[in-house]
């Protein structure tokens, strides 16, 4: 191999810091934002080289080791980078689709203040996410899972003078850190139980081959891989943690499609199918996380439903999306899942940076009119088409690929979860039909966003409607080659029974295959199943597209009489089943409590009065002591005589 | 005849005096004055223990007092001039600096 794997994340880091301490120095956007793209189109090229490498070597699993990075006890970890067919994929998925987007902020950033700021902050997330896939044991992966949760507030909280955009940097801060938690016991637990066994070691190779010592299905394993798990659903916007994802759409939205839509929220994924021999040994926790995704998939698909804000339908469209991830690795398809996690990366990052050329150009156009209407919310929009049509094509495909029309991409990657739910080992009838409905949901809020963001009549403020712009190349550009992708993503893992050679499940064997043969984890099934389970996915999605266009687009009335006749329910939906108050009132407002007790009764009272207590003894002490130093000669001479008559006198008599 | 006990009786008197003096009198230099009645008192307990003893070891300490005595005199003289140079005074009840 080729031995430059650490200059994958090198570039970036480098890239980032020079934007970050002389960023506002050299002032020129074009300058600022060449440096922060080219950095991450190095590592791209890298990223190219070493996957290329990789196709045509016979070894799959390469280390490398930069450096040691401490030895403590048995403790001993190093720098080091994996790369194997997994790892290799997601440098890609990061690099490619990172190197897009760095080059549509240039254009979509323009003019703002701390162009260099976000270009800092965006490279400073392409190291972190690159050290998370690269890292060849837990705790540099651990460094870059905190790492781009770091990179993700300082992102959300980029309009920093908005009270919502800090609000909701910290919500993501805070409850990214209940996931940490999870991860933090889970890798400790991990290297216990495995140090135990007389393996002290957090190298992910080493844990692979020494993951018999522990006993299979055990509590042990269980505990640990729940834990893991709840790291996963923090990170990855899963139930119950999922709440932060539609808040983080404050930052702006190539933050939105790098960091929460490609890359950032499916390290969650990443890191099951990274250890997917740990959670293959504890069927519990697979069982666990089939439910949670599932539960997942269809709960924010149906949030979705009457959001008006384009970028939220993209979000609960995104925390659905890796429910249908988690419930592939919860049946055991891990291949699957990540097949999807790639699908996903292209088709999200597309539709967002598609929803982010909409937004630039609504805000142009309110500019330009002096209007302050909410450039976000889809009831302004309609008809767009026409001004923006590569916005629209590109969008278009990619909602096409999303719904799971056949032959575009996700339509392959979400048939393969459908299939491995209803016909694995670990899956269930119930689990898929849950995913089959979530699918057919997808379908319809999608093509609701479509039909009221680019169809159907303009909306718009008369003012603003004709001022209203397609974007410049530097977005449009990076939507094509996305909208290709998104189109043609697919192709690499078509299913032997549609005479695909499926390439991407040969490709993942070497590191999928072992756990997946020692466990017997397999869809089963005649060719008959398979086919009308796929039969009824595509149906799904039709009637799923054709409610849509029957309620929008022939019946325009219709919604409005839906929302009529079930006022409570379109209120609950709107209001995201009152989720967030709920949490508010379960566990926020009960904290925010205790940290008012902690604050006004124990640290006012209890750890000032101490302090403050000792001060007064010692003052009330020495208030009294200070008489006896008068200054004057005599007092001192005094005080020695009677002094030295003390001494002596207890000498002789004494 | 004069025995050792008188020189002790004699040099404690002088030492007592010299005490009350230094605890009593308000004048700076008449206290420097009792210190030096201390210090020889002290002098001759050693001049006089030396001989009674057969001891040189007294003697040669003695020196070093008055030596010491000598320097202390000139510090101390000067101190007495820097003082009255401050504040035109050389009472010590004038001087209540050395406190907090």
């Amino acid at each position: 191999m080729y031995n430059n794997l650490w200059l994958i994340p090198f570039f970036p880091l480098v890239g980032s810091i020079i934007n970050g301490l002389f960023g506002k120095k050299i002032k020129n956007e074009k300058v600022i934002g060449s440096i922060g793209t080219l950095a991450i189109f190095a590592s791209f090229l890298v990223a190219c080289q070493n996957f290329f490498g990789l196709l045509g070597s016979e070894q799959k699993v390469y280390q490398e080791t930069v450096a040691t990075w401490m030895t403590v006890g048995n403790l001993n970890v190093e720098w080091g980078f994996l790369l194997d067919p997994l790892s290799a994929l997601m440098i890609m998925v990061v690099t490619g689709v990172g190197s897009l987007i760095h080059l549509y902020s240039i254009g979509y950033m323009h003019g703002e203040v701390g162009f260099f700021r976000f270009f800092s902050y965006l490279n400073l997330f392409c190291f972190s996410m690159l050290m998370l896939v690269l890292g060849n044991n837990a705790l540099v992966m651990f460094i870059g899972w905190e790492g781009v949760g770091l990179c993700s507030y300082l992102l959300i909280g980029y309009y920093f003078d908005k009270k919502s955009a800090g609000d909701a940097a910290k919500k993501a801060f805070v409850v990214n850190r209940i996931g940490d938690f999870g991860f933090l016991c889970g890798l400790m637990t991990l290297f216990w139980a495995l140090g135990s066994k007389g393996v002290w070691t957090l190298n992910f190779v080493e844990i692979s081959e020494n993951a018999h010592l522990l006993q299979s299905g055990g509590v042990l394993i269980t505990v640990v891989t729940l834990c893991f798990f709840l790291g996963a659903t923090g990170k990855s916007a899963q139930l119950p943690l999922f709440t932060w994802l539609p808040d983080a759409m404050e930052g702006p939205t190539p933050v939105s499609a790098l960091i929460h839509a490609a890359t950032m929220v499916t390290a969650g994924v990443y890191m099951i199918a990274r250890m997917n021999i740990l959670f293959a040994m504890a069927p519990t926790t697979m069982m666990v996380i089939a439910i949670v995704g599932a539960a997942t998939a269809i709960f924010a698909a149906s949030i979705g439903f009457a959001q008006n804000d384009i970028k939220r339908v993209l979000a609960y469209s995104t925390v659905s999306q890796l429910g249908f991830m988690f419930l592939a690795m919860g049946v055991g398809a891990f291949t699957a899942g990540v097949f999807h996690l790639m699908t996903h990366a292209f088709f999200k990052a597309c539709l967002f940076l598609g929803s982010g050329s909409v937004i630039h150009g609504m805000h142009h156009g309110f500019h330009h009119a002096h209007l302050h209407d909410d450039p976000q919310d889809m009831r302004n929009m309609g008809g767009l088409a026409k001004k923006m049509p590569i916005t629209y094509w590109t969008f278009l495909l990619s909602t096409i690929a999303i719904a799971g029309v056949p032959l575009f991409s996700a339509f392959f990657s979400k048939d393969e979860i459908l299939w491995w739910a209803f016909g694995s080992s670990r899956g269930h009838w119930m689990l898929w039909a849950v995913g089959v409905i979530a699918a057919g949901m997808t379908a319809f809020y999608m093509f609701r966003c479509v039909y009221m963001t680019f169809w159907g009549p303009q909306k718009t403020n008369p003012k603003a409607k004709d001022h209203i712009p397609e974007s410049p190349l530097t977005i449009t550009i990076p939507l094509m080659v996305l909208a290709f992708l998104a189109v043609v993503g697919g192709y690499v893992g078509v299913p032997a029974i549609l005479g695909g050679a499926n390439h991407i499940h040969h490709y993942f064997e070497p590191v999928f295959g072992h756990a997946q043969e020692l466990f017997h984890i397999s869809a089963h099934g005649s060719h008959a199943a398979e086919y009308s389970t796929m039969a009824i996915s595509i149906v799904i999605a039709f009637i799923g597209i054709g409610i849509a266009i029957y309620m929008y687009l022939k019946k325009p009335e219709l919604p409005a009489k839906f929302t009529a006749a079930f006022p409570g329910l379109h209120k609950a939906v709107f209001n995201k089943w009152y989720v967030d108050e709920l949490y508010d009132f379960l566990f926020v407002n009960p904290c925010k409590k205790i940290g008012t007790f902690l604050w006004k009764g124990f640290d006012v009272c209890v750890v000032d009065g101490v302090v403050n207590g000792c001060g007064w003894i010692v003052k009330g002490l020495s208030s009294g002591l200070r008489y006896t130093q008068s200054g004057y000669l005599h007092n001192y001479a005094l005080a020695m005589v009677v002094g030295v008559v003390v001494i002596l006198g207890y000498y002789v008599f004494g | 005849m004069i025995s050792v006990y008188h020189y002790m009786i004699l040099s404690a008197i002088l030492f007592a005096i010299g005490t009350f003096g230094v605890l009593t009198r308000k004048n700076m230099i008449v206290i420097f004055m009792c210190i030096e009645l201390m210090l020889n008192s002290v002098n001759l307990t050693f001049i006089a223990l030396s001989r009674h003893l057969g001891n040189m070891d007294g003697q040669i300490f003695v020196f070093f007092v008055m030596t010491v005595a000598a320097a202390e005199a000139a510090v101390g003289l000067a101190l007495i001039i820097a003082f009255f140079r401050n504040k035109e005074s050389i009472e010590v009840d004038d001087f209540n600096l050395l406190k907090w």
